[in-house]
Formats: C-alpha cells, sequence, structure tokens
C-alpha cells in the first residue's frame, strides 16, 4: 500500500492562489506521480490541472486540504507545503 | 432540448446553427465525425495544441527579451492549459466517444468550465473567463486553419449567441447570413434590441448566461414573440418551430403587401407620416420595401466602425448613397450620438457617469473637426437629395445655436469653394433631456423641426437606467410626466408651426399610436418592419376617437392606468394589435 498523506494548510499569499502561484503549484504537483488532489469544503480538484486549482478560487485566509496518494506522496507534500508556506515567493 | 426565457425584442422565428461571439470569433460546425475519423480528428487536436503551445512559448521567449520575466511568466498558466491532460482527455472523449469534430468538443469543454467560473463568487477569478475564452480561441484559430469563417464572411445562416452586440460588431456582421439573436445582457432599448429590429431579425435579449449554455455550432431556435430560445431542440420541437416561422413570415408579407402602398390616413383625413428608423445606407431599401415615406432617423454611427475616425469621403458617400436611394424623399441625418453607452472608440475616455457626460453633441462641441467633417459631408450630399440634419441631445437653445452656427459656417466655406449644397437644409433638434422637452418652446421657432426621442427622454425624466435590470420595471413611457412632457413638445411644435417627430421605441409600439395620432404628432419614425401593422391602427381610428383618448389618458395618475387604458382602445379597434 502506498502511503495517503493529508494536511491542512492555509493560504498565506495576500492575492491567494491566482495565476502565477496556481502555475507554480501546478508544476511542482507535476513532477511526482502521486495524485495530488486540493480540496475546499465539498470541493475535490486535481493539483495538477491548472483550471482545476483556479477554480478552487482560493483566496487569502483559505483553508484548503491537501492529498497525495502515491508512492512519492511524503516528499511531494514536504514540497507542496513549504511552497504555500513561502507564499509561493510571491511577496 | 434546452429551453431558455429572455426578453423578446424583434418578432420572428429563427432555426440555425449558433455562432459564439464572445468566445469564439470563428464559426464552429457541429458534425458527427465518422469511427474511421476519429483517429485521424483526435491528430488534428493534438497537432492544434502543440501548435498553440508552441505559439506562447514564442511569445512568452519575445516578452521575457523585452520586458524581464515577471511578465512573461503571465503566459505561463496559459500555456499549462494547453498542458493540462484533464481537460485535454476530455476534449479527446468528446472525439473518441461522441464522434465530436474537435471544434465541437473544444467549445463544449470549454463552455463547461467557463460556466463554472462564472459561478465563483470572487471577482478575480470569475475573471478568469476572459483568460478562457483567449486560450479557446488559440485553439480554434489553430484548429479551423485556413477554413476558418468570422462573422464578417459565413458561408451558411447562423444565429449569433454574445453578451451584448456591440456597434462594432454589429457593423461587422453580414446581414445575408445572421438571422437572429440571442444576448446575455440587455433590455428592450438595448443596443441589439435596436439593431434587430432595424434589421427585421428575431431577438431575445436578457437571457443572463446564454453565452455559456450554447456551443458553437449547436442548433438553436429563437422565438422571438415569446422570448424563447432553444438549446438543440427535438425533432417534435423542430416541427412545431418550422410551421410557426412559415405562418408567422406568410402573415407579415400579406400585411405589408395589404399596407404597403396605402397613406396612413385615418377615415377622418387626419395623415401621419412614416418615416423610418435606418443603421446602415443598405437598409433603405428595406425601408421603402416597407412603405416607409423618407428615413426619418438616420443613424450615423456606423461609420465609426473599427474605431476610426471616418472621412469627410466617407461621410459623403453614405449619405449621398442613402439620399439617391431614397429618390427624392427625406432623409435625417442624426450627427453623432458618441460617448454615454455608444462606445466607439478603441479607447474611450472614461467619465465616471457617462450618460451625464461628455456624450452625442456635447461630444461633438468638443471634438470640432470631427463635427465638421461630418457637416460638410452631410451638407455635401444635400445637392443630392432632400437631406436634413439633426443634433441629438441637445439641453438648452444655448446649445441649438452653438449647432447651428457651426452648419452655418461650413456653409459659408462650401459656398466660397463652389462645393454645391442645398442652402435651405432643415435643421432639427432631438428633445430627448427633459430641459429641452420643458424649453421646447422656446427652442422651436429656431429650428425647421422637432424629433422626440423618447427613449433618453423616458430614461432622464424618470431616472432610470434602462439596460439596468434592477430598475428596468420602472422604465414606463406611459407616465403621467413623460404625457405631459410629449403634450408641451407637441404644443411647441404647432405653435411655431414646425413639424414633431416620435422617433423613439413609443413611435413603434402599436399602445402609443392613437395617443400619438391624437396629440398632434405628424411624423413618426420607426422600425421599417413596423410600419405596416402601426398603419393600419391610424386606419382604423378617426381622429375625433384618438383625441378623446388624449383627454382621457391625462387623467391618469398613474403610468400603469394609463397603459392599461391604452392597450385596451388598441386592443377594442384592432383586436389582433398586440
Amino acid at each position: 500500500m502506498p502511503p495517503v498523506v493529508e494536511r491542512q494548510i492555509e493560504v498565506l499569499n495576500t492575492l491567494g492562489l491566482h495565476f502565477r502561484p496556481a502555475t507554480k503549484l501546478v508544476k511542482l504537483a507535476a513532477q511526482f506521480q502521486s495524485d495530488i488532489t486540493v480540496s475546499r469544503g465539498e470541493r475535490t480538484l486535481s493539483a495538477k490541472s491548472i483550471m482545476e486549482v483556479l477554480l478552487l478560487a482560493a483566496e487569502q485566509g483559505t483553508m484548503i486540504t491537501v492529498r497525495a496518494d502515491g508512492p512519492d506522496a511524503e516528499e511531494a507534500m514536504e514540497k507542496i507545503a513549504s511552497l504555500f508556506a513561502r507564499r509561493f515567493e510571491e511577496e | 432540448m434546452e429551453i431558455r426565457k429572455g426578453v423578446p425584442v424583434s418578432a420572428g422565428y429563427a432555426i440555425a446553427p449558433a455562432f459564439v461571439l464572445d468566445s469564439e470569433r470563428y464559426r464552429i460546425r457541429k458534425r458527427a465525425i465518422g469511427k474511421s475519423e476519429i483517429e485521424a480528428e483526435i491528430r488534428r487536436f493534438e497537432e492544434a495544441v502543440k501548435v498553440s503551445r508552441q505559439d506562447l512559448l514564442d511569445l512568452k521567449q519575445q516578452w521575457s527579451d523585452r520586458s524581464g520575466n515577471r511578465l512573461s511568466e503571465l503566459f505561463d498558466s496559459h500555456i499549462m492549459v494547453f498542458e493540462d491532460k484533464r481537460i485535454l482527455d476530455e476534449i479527446k472523449k468528446r472525439i473518441g466517444e461522441n464522434h465530436f469534430t474537435p471544434e465541437y468538443a473544444v467549445s463544449r469543454v470549454f463552455r463547461k468550465y467557463v460556466k463554472l467560473f462564472m459561478e465563483l463568487s470572487d471577482g478575480y477569478f470569475r475573471q478568469r473567463v476572459s483568460d478562457l475564452h483567449d486560450v479557446e480561441r488559440r485553439l480554434l484559430r489553430n484548429l479551423l486553419g485556413k477554413k476558418r469563417e468570422t462573422l464578417s464572411r459565413l458561408q451558411e445562416p447562423v444565429i449569433v449567441i454574445a453578451r451584448d452586440l456591440t456597434p462594432s460588431q454589429t457593423a461587422q456582421l453580414d446581414r445575408n447570413m445572421v438571422v437572429g439573436f440571442a444576448t446575455d445582457a440587455g433590455g428592450v432599448t438595448s443596443h441589439t434590441a435596436i439593431v434587430a429590429k432595424a434589421l427585421d431579425i428575431p431577438a431575445v435579449v436578457g437571457l443572463g448566461t446564454i453565452t455559456a449554455d450554447v456551443s458553437g455550432g449547436d442548433r438553436v431556435v429563437i422565438d422571438g414573440n415569446r422570448g424563447h430560445v432553444v438549446v438543440n431542440p427535438d425533432e417534435e420541437t423542430l416541427k412545431k418551430y418550422r410551421v410557426l416561422s412559415r405562418n408567422f413570415q406568410s402573415f407579415e408579407q400579406k400585411l405589408n403587401e395589404e399596407f404597403k402602398n396605402l397613406p396612413a390616413q385615418t377615415p377622418d383625413g387626419a395623415k401621419i407620416k412614416m418615416f423610418a428608423n435606418v443603421e446602415f445606407p443598405q437598409e433603405v431599401a428595406i425601408a421603402l420595401a416597407h412603405g416607409a415615406e423618407g428615413v426619418g432617423l438616420f443613424r450615423s454611427e456606423f461609420l465609426y466602425r473599427g474605431g476610426k475616425e471616418p472621412t469627410e469621403t466617407q461621410h459623403f458617400e453614405a449619405y449621398r448613397q442613402a439620399a439617391e436611394g431614397l429618390g427624392g424623399k427625406p432623409l435625417v441625418i442624426r450627427t453623432f450620438d458618441l460617448g454615454g453607452d455608444k462606445q466607439f472608440m478603441k479607447n474611450p475616455e472614461t467619465e465616471p457617469n457617462p450618460i451625464l457626460g461628455c456624450r452625442s453633441i456635447r461630444y461633438s462641441f468638443k471634438h470640432l473637426d470631427q463635427f465638421r467633417t461630418q457637416l460638410r459631408g452631410i451638407l455635401r450630399a444635400s445637392a443630392y437629395g432632400d437631406v436634413r440634419i439633426l443634433f441629438p441631445m441637445v439641453s438648452s437653445l444655448e446649445e441649438t445655436m452653438t449647432a447651428k452656427m457651426q452648419v452655418d459656417e461650413t456653409k459659408e466655406l462650401l459656398a466660397r469653394e463652389g462645393t454645391p449644397f442645398n442652402e435651405k437644409t432643415p435643421v432639427g433638434v432631438m428633445i430627448e433631456v427633459p430641459s429641452a422637452a420643458l424649453t421646447a418652446d422656446l427652442i422651436a421657432p429656431h429650428v425647421d423641426f422637432l424629433s422626440v426621442g423618447t427613449n433618453d427622454l423616458v430614461q432622464y425624466t424618470l431616472a432610470v437606467d434602462r439596460v439596468n435590470e434592477r430598475v428596468a420595471d420602472l422604465y414606463q413611457p406611459a407616465h403621467p410626466a413623460m404625457i405631459r412632457l410629449l403634450k408641451h413638445i407637441v404644443e411647441a411644435g404647432r405653435r411655431a408651426k414646425i413639424p414633431v417627430t416620435v422617433c423613439g421605441e413609443m413611435a413603434g409600439d402599436a399602445t402609443f399610436t392613437l395617443f400619438l395620432l391624437g396629440l398632434g404628432v405628424t411624423e413618426l419614425s420607426l422600425a421599417p418592419a413596423l410600419i405596416p401593422e402601426i398603419k393600419k391602427i391610424v386606419r382604423s381610428v378617426t381622429l375625433a376617437e384618438a383625441r378623446e383618448i388624449v383627454e382621457k389618458v391625462g387623467e391618469f395618475g398613474k403610468a400603469s392606468e394609463a397603459s392599461a387604458y391604452l392597450r385596451q382602445r388598441v386592443l377594442s379597434i384592432l383586436p389582433e394589435a398586440f
């Protein structure tokens, strides 16, 4: 059984998951084999699709759930959490 | 099949494939592809994705050379859509499983996402719809290659689906191939409504999200009588509409044949002239075919197509063509009605409150070069027919005099050059601002005719934005304030012994025909297709009866009562009026 990792992450950067941060997130997620999803409320969307990440419409302060499922799930989660924590290097 | 309800603004029926204007700009054919074609079509789609992605990479490179990384990053997100496996797979699935053409599959999938984005509450994310449109257009452009059809050169009839038609889009459309309109925005007096009526094309507006509900190539039915739009109708519905459409056409034709050559005259001899409102020179023929006795409102804004200032020759040629087409019948040319809700220039000067801003004649006074160029064009055309000049949005006697002075100075120059023109070219003003309506008696002695623009006059008098759906129900042309103003204007015309034309929506609305006739309005100017019907009403009533109606209408305190009374009177005379 490959590990499944799940974590609640707050969107810290001012503009939220707008174009550039979303692009960075999708690019990062694409590097991993694991299935990676982002959820907000009822909505669960693929972190590897730019369209879906934008559809999350996560503004600053939103709590989202990131879930990684696959052989490199742990590493993926660390890198993604760190990207959010660094506010996508936007500001 | 899906039925959507909106506001019917131009009667008739149309059945044709959709052309979604804002997102696609190119026509998409909906065609089922055969099993054997699937593989090749998927390859064609993949190739278009590859080319689109490469286009963007090249663009990104150019921008990063010029302005550094920051801006070029913006291209990344568009590039990523072309790398988005989910979307690409979804499109391929529609090609493979539903046998859609790649173009139609793209349109369907993008429409789905557009709809999802439109539902978001956050403004920034909602506005990504425009990025989606951009990406979709790029993909379609590469898919369609050289075969692509734009709105100005179509090969088959289409129904245009748009947010709201802009005047420049209208100017580009191929009028032989566009058979219907359906728009998200707009009310009875929106630009789309005016154009549709002028061109006699069935239209439904105010549909909310029709641009997101329809994909290019979907078969669409427009029911301009009831305000319905049917997307992908079933066979039975289609059959029903085909019959309705045939019957409606023959009814309109019969009405027109019956009344075309008869005057709009009451049995007791009162006559009212029937002029046409016209948007493009080519419509003069349509106007005449409906029995128009001239053009009472020739809107000159079409000359601004493409956002460029027209030259004097362009003015002159357009007006001369229309004047000659009319063969001596009057041609009333309204000078530019720019600004306000009619933005034509690529970079309009933004104003916090454009409807009360520098629009129409005010704009012309601030751009005297353009104004003089237009006046020269009009005056030169006056040598070729019964050309008259009409100034829009005048709010005072001062403005009237200033505008007239510009005409006189232009005449002087032309005379000095020896250029032929009609020295006695009549000059009139639009009465569409309450201040002009209330001082119509002061203005009338200085002009050759008055023309009442009821749409703006209602809007300014009742302080109601005619396209704002939240207050649209307050837009009441039968409001006692309007009834009083109209009486005052007509009286001012009578005293000065000059004709008063009504050229707004009211002129073509059967509800008001009896009232305007009884009031003493001498001319109506309306959409050509409405002329036969209004003529029929005029011919069914005596002037004495019409005067009685005016009397009675003046007694009502509420717009709703006045309007109900007027409708009831028309119905009692002509049961099939509505």
